[in-house]
This record gives structure tokens, sequence and C-alpha cells, in this order.
């Protein structure tokens, strides 16, 4: 009954390709956004910006990256890490190494590096297809963690081989602050999570989807797959290489390789799982998923003391595992599935059907 | 139970579980109490040395609260949280219970060089002192950039320079080292790669030769890097290794034929976790250390006594590991919080809980000498240890153990690291990491 | 020249033992299509739980009984837990179902033994004896006829038994298996039983050289390029694959880091397999013995 589309009509042609063509879907998403801008940055303590929010925000960028490849083109990949951490070196090789780079410009360019680069470990996608080219993928991610820690000029000689970020100077104003930085992560993954909403409603999105679904029968019928496959790769990447970026200045504030290893990409491949394979709103509801679920196991530990600190620890473990194999058991297409049917029962809410 | 059922326990559980977190973050009131996080790691690769070392730690301040009665009457309290070896748990952790306490946290030690990177630039905002016992970056020990970081007893550089002396004394004097062959074999990861630039400066003074070979991360297999160490023929291979790499180490070097008394470990490599798996391969390797393993010393005795007689249970499940070198370590923080807050204490009102900066100013105002370790019954078990406004390390010295197969026996007394070479680099290092940061040095 | 025949060798042998856990991954995606990721936490609690048993008085025989009971079980559980709620769905759910078991098995073997790390002593010592120059372990010897048993039998197994021939043809097609009355469950709890007593074997033979601890999981990841090589369904596969690996891994390190003005020891032993495998796949994209896909559109 609230979720009821009758009364509303497309005159024009924008406004029947509009993201959301339901009026209630609009205002949600402008309630959202004025809560996330607006409310959160006066509510919410440090520790919610440090520990949750902020890198909440940066994995589901970094989600987004994977959807695109993997979710929306078919491409298995388990580099992820790998290209976070070229986006992450990158952004502070720019600004250390040229005087005066503005530091969302760094961001930028450290996408693009990253994007090269994932360009480069894409080429075998032409061959490869499916687990092999994971495994393939694994070569992008360890060889890329080797690069960084063996040539000590990607950390500046530092003898530990970890990079500090710098400040972030925009416009003369000082992001240091939790605060601040949880406003310039919410901009940029805003804005890079609308460009991602389009690019797959749009003929390159439509382009990928046919390649993931049956690749040779989108051949036969004239799309470029070996540009197509480059081109997910690429947009991934960058995606990625911008979340790496955002990892080093605005989250941790220094990086070493290890921060990147296989364990990032699982992590990255779960929460799209969990969130749902093909799906913008997936990214989100499975890095809050991911995010959140080790405070909660670690903070509900608090409220059974009586049992051993080591069992515990590896309780957490344990109720992780079985949780990822029940969701996948439960819902396999993810929250954003169940989110789907959530909004289906409730077009017809009241009534039964 | 169908799905729509499982979904609403969920959501509930869920709305519960957040709002224990909302509470969580919020400060929680007490008395008399001084807080300490523990960012803590049992799970993993690297539990074994989590477990002793937290083991020790927790237990030593509980020794302090049951035979003490704390500290002039403060009582200590901890609170830990798994942060699995990770830096961004790690962190998470950090924001977590840093406000904690009636003053908040009083120190972090989280016995790993990512974590400790990572809130070192937060430590000096939130004037929470961080201590890097044996680990983490060896610049901060110049206090003056490094305000609220403490590398404390000796860090990576000095012990790096104690080992040459050790390897001196063994070839019969430090001019007897020139033209010998020493390998580096490191772990390769950040803390791997610490030791390669004062290696290179020490073989440049005096006169030795040093290959440095990577074993690539875990160091399950070491095949090929050590029938190259074979082929060089090195008089000495120093053993940087963490967790599984040392153990396989020893194994292939007993395979390929080098003989084990002459690789010589460093302290994440000295204990008996890393050699027991090795079986006989281990037998005659030595390491360094910066305290010995054993229960004779009256400061385990009294945990022994207090912590765990009477039928109470102390934080270790496996009685036997105390006393290793995890335990000890552990033992060691312990003894330097409780010694840096009575410090304060003296200074800013007995009997009264401190601040972070507070406890930074004890940290730095360190003076433990024979006899203050004879009062806290560690004699021969720590070095004394005097730290500075400028000097965060402390002074302290470096043992060297060998392992007869079943315990680890000291056979050296306390060497001194070579101040001469490393100060020198530290600060080096530290004014470049000011420049990059744009922090003015502080006056000591 | 000696020392490259050194090089060589140790590579191989090392292959050998890469080979011996990825047979485990071999079995399990032969015969139910899963491309199991948690193989390495089945290696390290397989070698944990015989450790420990053995330090509570057991002996040897004894110990090594009772484990490979314990992992009958589990892979009776797994299979009822895990693979039963999951028939038919694509093959990526599945591995991600395996990961989630990785953190599951890892979690519980170290809550239920502890976290310490554990030597075992098996009977044969791991010292040299030089054979033309050569330096060889015997313990290197035990593994290769270990692995060579293994792997004979497990051909055998797949080929000539009956049980063997449901099992591939449940990895074919799971509904079509069902559909011709191939009992799915018991055959999946076979396949994973066979397959924990393999992790077995591979955590005893790891695990003496490395002592039982945490980082048995890593082994799973030395054993990825081994697959790629080889095929994901070939037995032998899982061996030859093992040995070029192992080989050309060693020979790299050794050779081509110094041959480029790198500091020897270069550490590329970690990538290095899976560029290498990569290469191969782009000349043969379905590894060395692996069943030709056929995709019709």
């Amino acid at each position: 009954m609230i979720y009821r589309e009758a009364g509303q009509f497309k005159t024009t042609y924008p406004e029947d390709q509009q993201i959301f063509p339901i009026r209630q879907d609009r205002y949600a998403m402008a309630a959202i956004l004025a809560v996330a801008f607006c409310v959160i940055p006066l509510v919410a303590s440090d520790y919610w910006f440090t520990a949750i929010l902020i890198p909440f925000l940066i994995l589901s960028l970094a989600a987004l990256g994977l959807n695109i490849l993997t979710g929306y083109t078919g491409q298995l990949s388990l580099g992820t890490a790998g290209f976070m951490a070229v986006g992450a070196f990158a952004a502070f090789n720019f600004v250390l190494r040229v005087p005066g780079m503005p530091v969302l410009l760094a961001f930028f360019l450290a996408g693009l590096t990253a994007a090269l680069v994932g360009l480069a470990f894409g080429l075998p996608s032409l061959r490869i297809k499916g687990f092999y080219l994971a495994v393939a993928t694994l070569a992008a991610q360890f060889f890329i963690e080797w690069v960084l820690i063996k040539f000590g000029w990607f950390s500046n000689y530092n003898s530990s081989g970890v990079i500090s970020a710098q400040k972030i100077v925009i416009l003369g104003y000082e992001f240091t602050t939790p605060r601040s930085k949880y406003l310039l992560t919410l901009c940029i993954v805003a804005l890079l999570a609308l460009a991602a909403k389009n690019m797959v409603r749009s003929e390159t999105g439509r382009s990928w989807m046919a390649v993931r679904d049956m690749d040779i029968a989108a051949e036969v019928i004239g799309i470029r797959i070996f540009r197509v496959k480059l081109l997910a790769f690429a947009v991934s990447s960058f995606y990625c290489g911008v979340a790496g970026a955002l990892w080093a200045f605005a989250y941790l504030g220094s990086v070493e390789p290890a921060a990147f290893t296989l364990e990032r990409s699982f992590q990255i491949l779960f929460m799209i799982i969990i969130g749902g394979v093909g799906s913008i709103l997936g990214s989100f509801l499975g890095a809050a998923f991911i995010v959140l679920l080790p405070i909660l196991l670690n903070v509900g530990a608090h409220y059974i003391p009586w049992v051993a600190r080591d069992l515990l620890s590896n309780l957490e473990l344990i109720i992780f595992g079985a949780l990822i194999i029940f969701f996948l058991a439960v819902e396999p297409h993810g929250l954003a599935r169940l989110w789907q049917i959530g909004k289906e029962k409730l077009r017809l809410w009241p009534f039964p059907h | 139970m169908n799905r729509k059922t499982l979904l609403s326990i969920g959501r509930a559980a869920l709305g519960v579980a957040v709002g224990g977190l909302l509470g969580a973050a919020a400060p929680v009131l007490a008395q008399n109490e001084q807080f300490i996080p523990m960012l803590s790691y049992r799970v993993g690769p690297y539990a074994a040395g989590g477990t002793g070392f937290y083991g020790g730690f927790i237990d030593y301040l509980d020794l302090i609260n049951k035979r003490d009665g704390g500290i002039n009457g403060v009582k200590l309290t901890w609170e830990e949280c798994e942060t699995e070896y990770k830096n961004d748990r790690g962190l998470e952790c950090y924001e977590r219970l840093k406000k904690k306490g009636p003053t908040g946290a009083t120190v972090v030690d989280p016995l790993s060089t990512g974590i400790t990177y990572a809130i070192s630039d937060r430590a000096p905002v939130d004037k929470i002192p961080v201590v890097s016992l044996g680990h983490g970056r060896s610049d901060a020990a110049d206090g003056r950039v490094f305000e609220y970081v403490f590398p404390l007893i000796t860090s990576y550089w000095s012990q790096s320079t104690a080992k040459i002396k050790y390897i001196g004394q063994r070839e019969g004097g430090m001019d007897k080292l020139k033209g010998k062959k020493i390998v580096n074999l490191y772990h390769g990861s950040a803390y791997g790669k610490e030791t390669i630039p004062i290696l290179d400066v020490q073989a440049k003074k005096y006169g030795f030769e040093v290959t440095h070979i990577e074993v690539p991360h875990p160091g399950n297999e070491q095949q090929s890097q050590w029938l190259q160490i074979r082929k060089i023929n090195p008089n000495w291979v120093i053993l940087r290794g963490w967790g599984v790499m040392n153990p396989t180490a020893l194994r292939t070097a007993q395979r390929v034929g080098y003989p084990s008394n002459k690789i010589l470990g460093v302290w994440w490599s000295g204990a008996e976790e890393d050699v027991l798996p090795a079986g006989d391969a281990a037998k005659g390797y030595f390491a360094a250390s910066f305290h010995p393993s054993g229960t004779e010393f009256p400061v385990i005795q009294d945990i022994l006594k207090y912590v765990y007689g009477g039928g109470h249970k102390g934080n270790m499940d496996d009685p036997k590991r105390i006393g290793q070198q995890y335990f000890n370590r552990g033992v060691i923080q312990g003894i330097l919080a409780v010694e840096g807050i009575r410090a304060a204490q003296e200074k800013y009102g007995k009997g009264k809980p401190i601040t972070g900066e507070q406890m930074k100013w004890g940290l730095e105002n360190l003076n433990i000498d024979e006899r203050r370790l004879k009062a806290i019954g560690a004699t021969g078990f720590m070095s004394p240890l005097k730290s500075s406004c400028s000097d965060h390390e402390g002074g302290g010295a470096v043992k060297f153990m060998e392992w007869d197969g079943a315990k680890w026996v000291v056979i050296t007394d306390w060497i001194q690291p070579d101040q001469s070479i490393v100060r020198p680099m530290v600060e080096e290092a530290a004014a470049k990491y000011a420049k990059e940061k744009n922090l003015t040095p502080r006056k000591c | 020249m000696t020392f490259f025949f050194e090089v060589l060798i140790g590579g191989l042998l090392a292959g050998v033992m890469y080979s011996l856990v990825a047979l485990g991954f071999v079995l399990i995606y032969k015969a139910s299509g899963v491309f199991n990721f948690a193989q390495g936490a089945m290696v390290f609690f397989a070698a944990l739980t015989f450790v420990s048993f053995v330090e509570r008085g057991l002996n040897f025989w004894l110990a090594f009984a009772v484990t490979l009971a314990v992992m009958i079980a589990l892979g009776f559980a797994i299979e009822r837990l895990m693979l039963r709620p999951l028939v038919n769905q694509p093959q990526i759910t599945l591995f991600m179902a395996t990961i989630g078991l990785a953190y599951f098995i890892e979690g519980l073997a170290q809550g239920l033994w502890g976290a310490q790390v554990h030597a075992i002593e098996l009977p044969i010592k791991d010292v040299p004896f030089t054979v033309a120059g050569v330096n060889v372990s015997q313990f290197d010897l035990f593994i290769s006829g270990t692995a060579g048993v293994l792997v004979i039998a497990l051909a055998a197994f797949f080929n000539y038994t009956r049980i063997g021939r449901a099992l591939r043809a449940v990895a074919d097609d799971h509904q079509a298996a069902l559909s011709i009355g191939i009992p799915l469950e018991r055959i999946w709890a076979i396949v994973w039983a066979v397959a924990g007593f393999v992790a077995l074997v591979a955590g005893l033979l790891w695990g003496s050289r490395t002592g039982v601890q945490f980082a048995l999981t890593f082994t799973a990841l030395k054993a990825l390029p081994v697959l790629i090589l080889g095929g994901f369904e070939s037995i032998a596969g899982a061996i030859v694959g093992g040995l070029i690996i192992g080989a050309s891994e060693k020979l790299a390190e050794v050779y081509i880091g110094s041959s480029i003005g790198l500091n020897i020891g270069t550490g590329i032993e970690n990538w290095f397999p899976y560029a290498l495998a990569m290469v191969f796949l782009l000349i043969r994209p379905e590894g060395l013995f692996g069943e030709r896909r056929i995709e019709r559109v």
C-alpha cells in the first residue's frame, strides 16, 4: 500500500530511464543520503567513524569494484587486495614525489595506475576461464605483494617497508579529524557508486552481463569480448585502487603490503557473495555484514565471561565460518535478493497477493 | 523454522548486539582503577606467541593486584580484544578501548609491528603511550620525535649490533671479523627487512661480507635458500624468522648439512615454540634474547604462588608454558607497565589513577637499577633500564642462549648493544620521519 | 654442475610434497565438482588431532586410526551440513562455502587442541646421505615412496572400481547421477573421508618438517599452481604438476634472481609458480591432464 506505483506516470524519456523510477524509492534514497551526510556526522562518536563507518565505506568501494568484475562480467578474481595495494602505494608516491600534487588528483591517478596494472593482469582472461582464471589472478596478488616489499623505492626506503600516508589537505582545509575523513570518503564513495550504477545500466553494463551469461553467444552477436573483459578489469581495478588509496590516507594512516594479503581478497569476495553478486546495493550490504560481524562477535564475547579467552577467539572464527556457510545455504543470491523480495512484498502489502 | 522467522531472529539479535556495541563504545565509570587495554591475538599463525605473551602480561598484573593490592592501592584492570594480528582489527580494538577506565587507557602494547605503526600516529593525539617491546620501529628510540612510542629495552637495530659483538667474541675479537662471511636469512616481510641497513653498516665498519637471503612468507619451504647458503658456506647464519620459518630453517639446515651451532637467531626465532618442532635439528642452535627462560626467578615464583596457587586459575591454560620465552616476555612487559605507573604516581600523586600523558612521563623516567630489580624479584631476569625523554629505548642489553634439546641455557652475560652505531642511524631516520610528517621535534 | 642437480632434485622432492596436498583437492573436485579451499585447514586439523592424541599417550598406529576415524566423521558432517543444502549451486557458491569451512576448521582445530606448536617425530630421520655427489635425505625418499603408493592406489580406485566410476559420474552432473540412482550423499561422504585420509598423510609429512602449527594451512596455497598446471581433475596431473612446479620454482629462485642483478635469494618463490602456471594455461587452458571442456552456445 505504501509502495504502490499507482498514479506515477512518466511523461518524458529521462523520467522513464532514471535510476529510481518509483517516487518512494527516491524519497528513501534522499533520506539515506541526508542521514549519511547530515545526521551521522553530528551524532556518531569518533569510534564509530574510525572503526566502523570509514572501513565500511572503503570496503564497499572495493566490493563495488569486484562486483563489476565478478558479478557483472563473470570473471572470478582473487587479486582484489593486490590492486588495492597498488592504489595505496601509488597515491603515496604521487603525493611524495610530485610537489604540490592535490590529494584528490593523486587518488584519481592512483586509480588509473591500478587500472593499468589490472589491465595487464586481465590479459589472460581471453584464454582462461572460471577457476583457472581465479588462480591466475592469484599470480597478480602475490606478484604485487612481492614487488612492493622487494623494491624499497615504493615505500621511500623505509626500513620496514611501511608507508605513512601524508595529511590530506584540499583547498587549504586539513582533513585530520575522523569526522572530516568520513565525509570525504562518503563523497568519493557516493560519486563512484553513482558512476558504477550508471555504467551497469548502460550499454557497457549490458555487454558485461552478456559476457557473463554466455560469452560465446555474446561474441557471435558482435560484442568484442576481449575489449569488454579488459574494460571490466580496468574499471574494477580503478575502483579497488581508489579504495586502497583511501585505506592508506583516510583510514589506517600507515600501510604495509601485509595489509593487502590474500585474506583481504577473500574478505571482499565474501562481501559480494553475501551481499549479492551482480548488484550495486549488494556490495554495500555485504560490506556492512562483513565489517560488523567480527566486531559484534568480539563485543558479544564480553557477555560470556566464563568461557576461556582462547576458546572465545577461536569461537569467533568458528561462528564466522559457520555463518558464511549458513548464509550461502539459506540465500545464495545474497542480501540484495532478500531486499528485493522484501520490496516486492511491500508493494502488495497489506494484501497477501 | 522458515526463512522469515530466521530473519526476524537475526534482526533481533543484531539489534541487541548493536546496542551492546554502542554501550561498549561509551566510557565506563569506575573508581580507583588503572585500565590497560590488551590488544591480544590468540588465533591464527602466531597464536602460540600471543597466548604466551599476553598470558605472562596478565599474570603479572594479576600478581600485583593479588600480592600488593594494586599499585599504592590502585587496582589494575584490563580487557582483552582479539586483533588476530591484523592491523585494521588492532585499530578497531584500540579505538574501542582507549577511553575505558576512569582515566582512559594507560598504555598499549599490541606485539605487532603493523598495529604499532597504525596506532603510533593516533597515540600522540589520544595521549596514550605505545610500548613496542622488542619489536616495532627502531627509530622510535628517539623520543624527541616519537613522543608517545617506546621501543623499550632494545630495538631491532641495537640487537643486531649485540649479535655482531657476540659473533666477534666467538671469533676471538672484533678485528677477526674481517673477511668472514655472514648470511642474513630473513623473513619476507616488513619485520624481516628491518635489519638489512644496519648489517650493511656494520659489514662496512668491521670488514665482513654479509649476504641477505629472503625467505618468502610464510617460509614453510626453504630448500633453495639453504642450498644457496651451503654454496656460500658462510661462517655464521643469522636467522631472522617468524613463526613456521624457524623450525623449517633448522630442519632444512640439517638436511643440507649446515651445522646448527653456526646459526644465531633473533629473539623472534628463539622461543621454545620455534625449536621444539625441529627436534634434534635444533640442538646446538643459539639465539638472542633480552630475558632468559626459567621459573627460578623470584618474580615467576611469586606468580606461581599467588596467581596459580591455592586453586586459583591464572591466564595460562597449560602451566608448562610458565617460564618459557613468550610468557617471560609478557611478564617483563607487565613489569615495565607497573614501574611506569609507579614512577608516574611518585610524581603526580600516589594512590590515584594516572592519565596516559602522566604514564608517558613515567615511561620516560624509568630507572630500574640493580636494587630495584632485586625488589621486583627480577635480578638476572631483566637487564637494568634507564629511559629518558630523548632515549625511549632505555639501554637494555642482550643475553645469548643455547638450545640443548630440552631447554634454553644462557651462555653469556648481558651484552650491551653498540649505540655508537645505532644512535646516529636512529636520529637520522627519526629526522626523516619528522620531515615527512611536518613535526617539530621537542626539546629534551 | 652438481649444485644444479642438487637444486633440481631438491625442487622435485619439494614438488612431491606439494602434490600430496594437491591430491586432496583433486579427489574432491573429481568427485563432487567442488574446489575445496578448506583442504589446507583439513591438513592442519588432521595433523593437530594426531599429534594431540600421541601426546596424550596413544601409540602411533592407534592415534593414526583414531584420527582417521575423526576425519571420516568430519567428512560425513561436512556432507550433511554443508553439501546437502548446497546441491546444484554454481561452483563459485560452493567455493565460497569451502572458504567458510576453512575458517570453521581452523577455529575448531585451535579451539579444541590449543594454540601451541607441536613436533612430530617420525621414525625416519631427515638426515642427508650422498648419492653421486648430491645430498639426498632418507626422509625425501620416504615421501616419494608414500606419494607413489597413494597415487597408484587412488588412480586404481577411480578407474577400476564401481565406486570410482560413480564418483566420476557425480562430478559430471549431480542431478543426472541422482536420476540414475547413484546415492549422492554416501558417495560424497566417502570422497570427503578419503580426502581426509590424504590430508592426514600430507599433514604428518609436512608437520614433521615444519612442526604442526597453523602455517600448515598455507600448504594449500602451494598446491594451487600444481592444480592449474596438472588440471583440476587429474591425479596423474597432481604428481606431474607438482614435480614441474617444484623444480621450476627452486631453479628460478636460485638462478633467475642472480642473473638479473638482484641480490640472490630474491624471494620470487611466492609468485613464480603462479606465473608459470598462468603462462602454461595460455597454451593449454585446462592444464596438462585436465578434461577439455566443450562449451556450446
